[in-house]
């Protein structure tokens, strides 16, 4: 089981580095840098000392090399555009935020997507199952931005139950929870349901029944369990890309989360903000991954002893 | 003899798109306390029904009772609700299921499936149900029960897993057992372990067993009667004894002809039934077996044959026992 981890632990440094690499290539292969756009009026000396100073005037190579250095440090630098911050403490402000929006989302998802999955399996082709099977295909084909945008329309704004937008108090990360949350609640939702129809179809769900044990324990016991493996196994992506935020609910809802960050320093071209934030999220996303797959062996007996085996 | 069980022209239906499938279609037959009685017949002929419904345990709908009675223990099974039937399920009736690779729930250790339904019917602690999930396992001779109990079935054999089955079933000290093709999964010497082992227990418990099967070399070995099911309706039933030496319904005959023997000639080519069961969309009218038997008559195809008796136990429902009946035709040889 050791020896799992830690080839697995290798691996997700490699995985880690290729990221690194890659997201420097391409940023780099975009004309321009962060101060070649909007500097006309910048004096060329003024320039030359701005490149200098974030060390853009060295060859790539070097520049690769010494930000690979600093990412081993855990320091991702100055922003290039912010004169107070630096991107570390750009991502301690944002991230918490991210992380309580898409917290909420992801207890939403899972508290109610499993239970409209059982649900719907348990009435197939009745009207609870359709019910559900309705309101999935409108999570999973309704994009995040038209939800928001008709949430902030009909229960913010005609009703005015909830803020718009904003951040600060409980009440404003409502809404932008639910918009977030709708898409991996509907994904679970249709996960759940067709696994658990082939549960239910099981013969040791025959087995549970013959025991004489009431109905609820049956579906609780023996067919739920085994039914929410496979919604677990896509727990990975939809936790990671929940915590580090949507980029484009931030937008909607003015939520000053990550996701905000990442898109205005594209926007920008702030070198050291986009490494920065790729870099963390593609941590949040590798560890994600790999807590899921500990977190698999937990509720699939036959799992741990595969790789024990190993 | 006492009976435990009492099945009176049972009929079960499943409702379907294309119309109603008349699974079982009037049965009638008896359990006594203390016997093991075989049903057997060809795939899809409404063994496995008749099994699943004595302990209701069809999915309702589509299947539903259409006429009949089980009678159990004096009560009607038809009648039962689901509280009822809980109650009754894995305390009074146990079921032993065909493949025991997938009749355990993956994710819940082997003690705890073992004892789970006699916690509930008989509301033991937890340390009481583990003494006895031991001693079930030891009773169907499972090796290191104290360790086994806290392993998956992932962790045990296919023969070891159908033992597990049957210390789930037998862990109440069920009146009937019900065993669905209990050994068809399993290979040839450990059928034989599985087989004994049930023997075993019965003795020891005193349980009345339904054997569903189409091995007859199997209801040779372990059984007190044979029921010989056809496309949903009952054609011979006797003891052993009668079914395999003197056998009146040319089904029967037919089925006994097709064994495999060890001392047959490997050029000769198995014996086989020719044509397929009827469509139980569209049940026949007469006797089902009509288009495949080769002692047909003319009446056989628009009347079904009543219930002819031979002797107290041995029953044949078959135009050729009628008096009018060219006599030839009886009891020559396959």
């Amino acid at each position: 089981m050791s020896k799992y981890f830690v080839r697995r632990l290798a691996m997700s440094v490699v995985t880690l580095w290729v990221i690194v690499t890659i997201t420097f290539i391409l940023m780099h292969s975009v004309p321009g840098n962060p101060f070649a756009n909007e500097n006309k009026n910048i004096p060329e000396v003024v320039y030359q000392n701005l490149l200098k100073k974030y060390g853009l005037d060295k060859p790539l190579s070097e520049q690769y090399l010494i930000y690979l250095k600093n990412i081993v440090r855990w320091d991702f630098g100055e922003s290039m555009k912010s004169n107070t911050e630096t991107v570390n403490e750009m991502i301690a402000r944002g991230f918490p935020v991210s992380a309580q929006l898409g917290l909420q989302a992801l207890l939403i998802a899972l508290i109610i997507g499993p239970a409209l999955g059982a649900i719907a399996a348990l009435y197939q082709n009745r009207f609870p199952d359709y019910i559900s099977m309705i309101v999935s295909i409108i999570g999973v084909s309704v994009p995040s931005f038209v939800m928001g945008t008709f949430l902030i329309q009909f229960v913010a704004r005609n009703v005015d139950w909830l803020p718009i937008g904003g951040w600060g108090e409980w009440r404003h990360t409502i809404l932008p929870s639910f918009a977030l949350a709708l898409m991996p609640l509907a994904q679970i939702a249709r996960l759940m349901r067709s696994s658990m129809l082939e549960v239910l179809g099981q013969d040791y769900i025959k087995t549970a029944k013959s025991k004489g044990i009431s109905r609820t324990a049956v579906i609780l016991k023996h067919a739920v369990r085994n039914a929410i493996l496979p919604v677990v196994s896509i727990l990975g992506t939809t936790v990671s890309n929940l915590l580090v935020g949507s980029f484009v609910i931030e937008k909607i809802f003015g939520v000053p989360g990550l996701g905000m960050f990442f898109v205005n320093s594209i926007y920008n071209r702030d070198y050291t903000l986009i490494m920065g934030v790729t870099v963390f999220y593609a941590i949040i996303l590798i560890s994600m991954l790999f807590i899921v797959d500990i977190a698999y062996t937990l509720i699939d007996p036959r799992i741990r002893l595969t790789k024990e085996g190993r | 003899m006492e009976r435990l069980l009492e099945v009176k022209d049972l009929a079960v239906s499943f409702q379907t798109y294309y119309g109603e499938v008349e699974a079982v279609r009037g049965i009638s037959f008896h359990v006594n306390k203390g016997e093991t009685v075989a049903i057997v017949g060809e795939s899809g002929c409404g063994k496995s029904v008749t099994a699943n419904s004595i302990m209701q345990l069809l999915p309702m709908p589509p299947a539903f009772y259409k006429r009949g009675q089980i009678l159990f223990e004096g009560e009607d099974i038809v009648k039962k609700s689901e509280k009822e039937m809980q109650r009754i399920r894995g305390n009074k009736i146990s079921m032993i299921f065909q493949d025991p690779m997938t009749s355990l729930n993956p994710t819940m250790k082997v003690g705890k499936q073992i004892v789970e339904g006699l916690k509930k019917h008989q509301k033991l602690s937890s340390s009481q149900a583990e003494k006895k999930a031991i001693e079930m396992l030891e009773l169907v001779a499972v090796p290191q029960p104290e360790k086994r109990i806290k392993q998956y079935p992932h962790e045990f054999s296919g023969g070891m897993r159908q033992r597990v089955m049957i210390a789930l079933a037998m862990v109440s000290n069920p009146r009937l057992l019900i065993a669905d093709e209990p050994t068809t999964a399993l290979d040839v010497t450990v059928q034989a372990q599985i087989l004994d082992l049930m023997k075993e227990i019965q003795e020891k418990l005193g349980t009345s067993i339904i054997l569903i099967t189409h091995d007859l070399g199997v209801v040779a070995d372990m059984c007190d009667r044979v029921i010989v099911m056809y496309a949903g309706k009952i054609l011979e039933e006797g003891t052993v004894d009668e079914i395999f030496e003197n056998p009146k319904h040319p089904y029967t005959r037919k089925l006994l002809g097709s064994v495999p023997r060890l001392d047959m000639d490997r050029s000769e080519t198995l014996f086989s039934i020719k044509g397929t069961p009827p469509d139980l969309y569209k049940p026949p009218k007469g006797c089902p077996f009509f288009d495949r038997c080769d002692k047909a008559m003319v009446i056989c195809k628009d009347h079904m044959p009543g219930k002819a008796s031979h002797s107290k136990s041995h029953y044949s429902s078959c135009w050729l026992n009628h008096p009018m009946a060219k006599k030839d035709a009886e009891g020559s040889e396959e």
